[in-house]
């Protein structure tokens, strides 16, 4: 009998792209919930256009590309950008924004790249920096989070531009910066309505729920501790010092990890294993890294959240950090 | 003191893999006489056995057919008795599917064997008398290496440890664990004789902790407080032999350097059993144990095979095959090699024939995960080593160290993208090999063209002083005779 030769290893484990990707998808479920529990469908139409969106794009990247299609798309790393993008932006966005926003990240950002793997820079981030530079104006149109939008009103938002009273209000941390500007200090700004316990009033609860599912994936071994930590301490160790020097002046560090998207940032963006560096020691600095951008940005930047931009620079800083920080074998 | 947890963590190498063990410890049957039996006349690297029987010879169990000359090669015994039929090419166990000679020998069924020369009191020899006889033996590394043990028990610095790799850490194979439960006093006599042979001061037999049947069967045989028996961590590749050590001793060897370098020699469970039939029993290596398992055999089976057997005699003896039968792998599922054909016979190093489901996935783009790099035990990038490879930036290969690979697999079942790491290495090693070969030649033809050269000029050169020595004396008599004249 007659058998094929091939090399060896012969067996394979159940690790795959496809089951990391998703288990990210899976862990992004609580904070999906709570968002939609706040705002309302709004989230969820904005979710269903991006995946269309991604999915449509993909394919004919990948069509033209002469690619498998249904064999790639099944990997789903174009959903988990689109998902990411998708709750990044604004829910009350109208839908032009987050297709946009997921075709610049698919065919942009990922496919002229060489598609997944080959990417630079994060695709979602990316796609993210293209909204923000291109449709200033309705990045910054907030939903606010004591209005649940219903599936009609929804629909009349996002796709017949109906204005809605009171819909629209400043996050905390665009709040802060107006008024700072203003003369303001941190102790009076923060004693306004739209402050919860530390941070932005209801979406404080988006934060933890990005973090249970980030310490779901982090037990089970999806992603590894030292690229959260390192945003984390990244946003919180210059935060602390800034809050010791001037209270007054600079939010506790507190306020900056539970606001915006640092939490989102530390367990679900930074870690897209693609763009970032590869070694330990390389994955804490890139992930400090990104860190202290968001503070510096927020602090002293023109915008008031800076994810998306402090993880751009970082990605392209990735490169030179791995080949700086290249690990030396014992054995050498 | 502070203790830190993570600082009085057990001792281990890095990286490596909790595997499936898939194993299934069956009892040792004999296989049926086979009606031919096969040997290659390869051994190892570039070292053959030169045969020294001719067609047409009656052989008894146990003769010597094919002669070794040097220590690095083991002579080849005939397994039965029977007639030489042929010596002629045959497909052998080889991962590029070569065929190359091998003596045929076709059983006469009676098995007749020569007489046996025990030696009882080995404490008695020479120890240079049991390496010979060790050698007479045929003896090599049972563990898959098939390295000759008289040559490994020929150290150039003394030993103080002997450690007995009876982690067995592949998947599927079981063939070391049962000969350890069915003859646990047998090995510990060979352990002790090995352990005699290099003078070493202690002697530690390594057990997975996932076997305790054979741990208890190797305790309670264990009379002498000489040698110890140690559980290690079932991790995959706790077998290999410089992890092994890193896990008894915490010493990490080099991949430039042999563990006797550093006082340390392992020998595999299965080659102390054999020394032992050797020395006490006077028999040389003409059987081994081989587990016969995968999905594509009915009867998944811990054989005591003939060396030589095809091994289409061997999976007659376990009932045949199953439909799922679509590879066959000899030695384990993370480094064996495929075999192309079931005529091929086993050899010594044969441990495990694998039989089972094609299992390759497709391979996608590389995520950069870094799974791959914790993974291996040499503590390798294997994602950059890839990146290098198939790109052909051998000179960066080498820089990031692809020589410390030692093929093991680990990154390779890891990958999230399913890349066929371990090919890409091995095709880059061949490529460097060669290089490094054609690099040297090419040194070499410089050097002689140089030399030459030189050889040229310094005949010139000679000639012209030789030509001015000459002129010299002619200008001196014509001056000599112009004075005469004068005078």
């Amino acid at each position: 009998m007659l058998f094929p030769t091939q090399s060896s290893p012969f067996s394979a484990s159940n690790n795959s792209v496809q089951a990391i990707m998703q288990q990210v998808l899976f862990a992004l479920i609580p904070a999906i919930l709570t968002l939609f529990y706040f705002v309302g469908y709004s989230v969820l139409m904005q979710i269903s256009l991006a995946i269309i969106t991604a999915l449509i794009a993909e394919s004919l990247c990948l069509y033209l590309r002469k690619k498998p299609i249904l064999s790639t798309l099944a990997d789903f790393s174009a959903v988990l950008t689109a998902v990411l993008i998708a709750i990044a932006i604004p829910s009350i966005a109208p839908w032009w924004v987050v297709v946009n926003g997921t075709l610049f990240a698919i065919l942009i950002a990922k496919q002229v790249y060489g598609g997944l793997g080959y990417n630079p820079f994060n695709p979602a981030m990316a796609g993210y920096v293209f909204l923000l530079i291109s449709f200033p104006l309705p990045m910054t149109l907030w939903q606010d989070a004591s209005i649940f939008l219903s599936f009609s009103d929804a629909i009349n938002v996002l796709f017949e531009a109906v204005a809605i009273d009171g819909l629209s209000s400043a996050t905390v941390l665009d709040y802060t910066k107006m008024q700072l500007r203003s003369g303001e200090s941190i102790s009076t700004i923060q004693a306004s309505s739209i402050f919860g316990f530390i941070g932005d009033n209801n979406k404080e609860f988006v934060s933890l729920a990005y973090l249970i599912g980030g310490l779901f994936l982090y037990l089970k071994r999806t992603i590894r501790w030292h690229i959260p930590f390192a945003v984390l301490m990244g946003v919180f160790i210059p935060a602390s010092i800034a809050y010791a020097i001037d209270p007054n002046i600079y939010s506790s560090p507190w306020f900056h990890l539970v606001t915006g998207a640092t939490v989102c940032a530390a367990f679900f963006i930074a870690t897209d294993p693609v763009s970032a560096a590869a070694s330990i020691k390389g994955r804490l600095i890139y992930g400090f890294l990104i860190g202290f951008l968001i503070f510096c940005i927020r602090t002293w930047g023109g915008y008031p959240d800076a994810v998306a931009f402090a993880v751009l620079l970082a990605n392209i800083s990735a490169p030179s950090i791995d080949s700086y920080l290249r690990p030396k074998t014992k054995t050498q | 003191m502070f203790k830190f947890s993570w600082l009085t963590k057990k001792q281990s190498f890095p990286g490596g893999l909790k595997l499936a063990g898939h194993k299934q410890v069956t009892q040792i049957i004999e296989p049926a006489l086979p009606k031919e039996l096969i040997y290659p006349l390869f051994l190892a690297a570039d070292r053959y056995a030169k045969p020294c029987v001719n067609v047409g010879d009656t052989v008894l169990k146990g003769q010597i057919i094919a002669t070794a000359d040097s220590l690095l090669a083991t002579p080849i015994h005939a397994t039965s008795s029977g007639t030489i039929v042929a010596i002629e090419k045959r497909p052998i166990a080889h991962p590029s599917g070569l065929s190359d000679s091998c003596i045929i020998l076709q059983t006469d069924e009676l098995d007749e064997a020569l007489p046996t020369e025990p030696c009882i009191a080995y404490t008695e020899q020479n120890r240079d008398f049991l390496r010979h006889k060790i050698q007479q033996s045929g003896i090599v590394g049972l563990g898959g290496a098939a390295f000759p043990t008289a040559k490994k028990l020929q150290p150039s610095q003394a030993i103080h440890t002997l450690i007995i790799n009876a982690a067995e850490c592949e998947p599927y194979i079981s063939c070391d664990e049962i000969l350890m439960i069915e003859s646990a006093p047998e090995i510990i006599q060979g352990a002790l004789i090995i352990q005699y042979i290099l003078q070493a001061e202690h002697c530690i037999i390594a057990i997975e902790d996932s076997k305790p049947e054979a741990y208890s069967a190797l305790l309670s045989a264990t009379e002498s407080n000489q040698l110890q028996i140690k559980q290690v961590p079932s991790i995959y590749p706790t077998g290999g032999e410089k992890q092994l050590i890193q896990v008894i001793s915490g010493v990490q060897i080099p991949v430039k350097n042999l563990p006797s370098e550093y006082g340390y020699i392992c020998q595999n469970v299965a080659t102390a059993y054999a020394v032992y039939q050797a020395i006490n029993l006077g028999l040389p290596l003409t059987e081994r144990i081989i587990t016969l398992t995968g999905d594509g055999i009915k009867q998944n089976q811990n054989l005591r095979a003939r060396i030589g057997t095809p091994v289409k005699d061997l999976v007659a003896a376990c009932q045949g095959y199953t439909p799922q039968a679509e590879q066959l792998i000899m030695g384990g599922p993370m480094m064996g090699i495929a075999l192309a054909s079931d005529d091929i016979a086993v050899i010594k190093a044969s441990n495990c024939l694998l039989i089972n489901q094609v299992n390759k996935p497709i391979s996608q783009a590389c995520i950069r995960c870094g799974d791959c790099a914790d993974v291996c035990p040499s503590e390798l990038l294997p994602q950059q080593l890839y990146w290098y490879s198939h790109t052909q930036q051998w000179d960066n290969c080498s820089d990031y160290q692809l020589a410390d690979c030692i093929e093991c697999g680990c990154c390779d079942v890891i990958c999230p993208s399913k890349i066929p790491l371990v090919q890409a290495f091995r095709v880059a090693k061949a490529e460097i090999q060669q290089q490094q070969k054609q690099s040297a030649s090419a040194a070499l033809a410089k050097k002689r063209f140089d030399n030459h050269q030189q050889r040229l000029q310094r005949i010139e050169q000679e000639k012209l002083v030789k030509q001015d020595k000459r002129k010299a004396a002619i200008e001196k008599m014509k001056a000599a005779a112009a004075k005469r004249k004068l005078s």
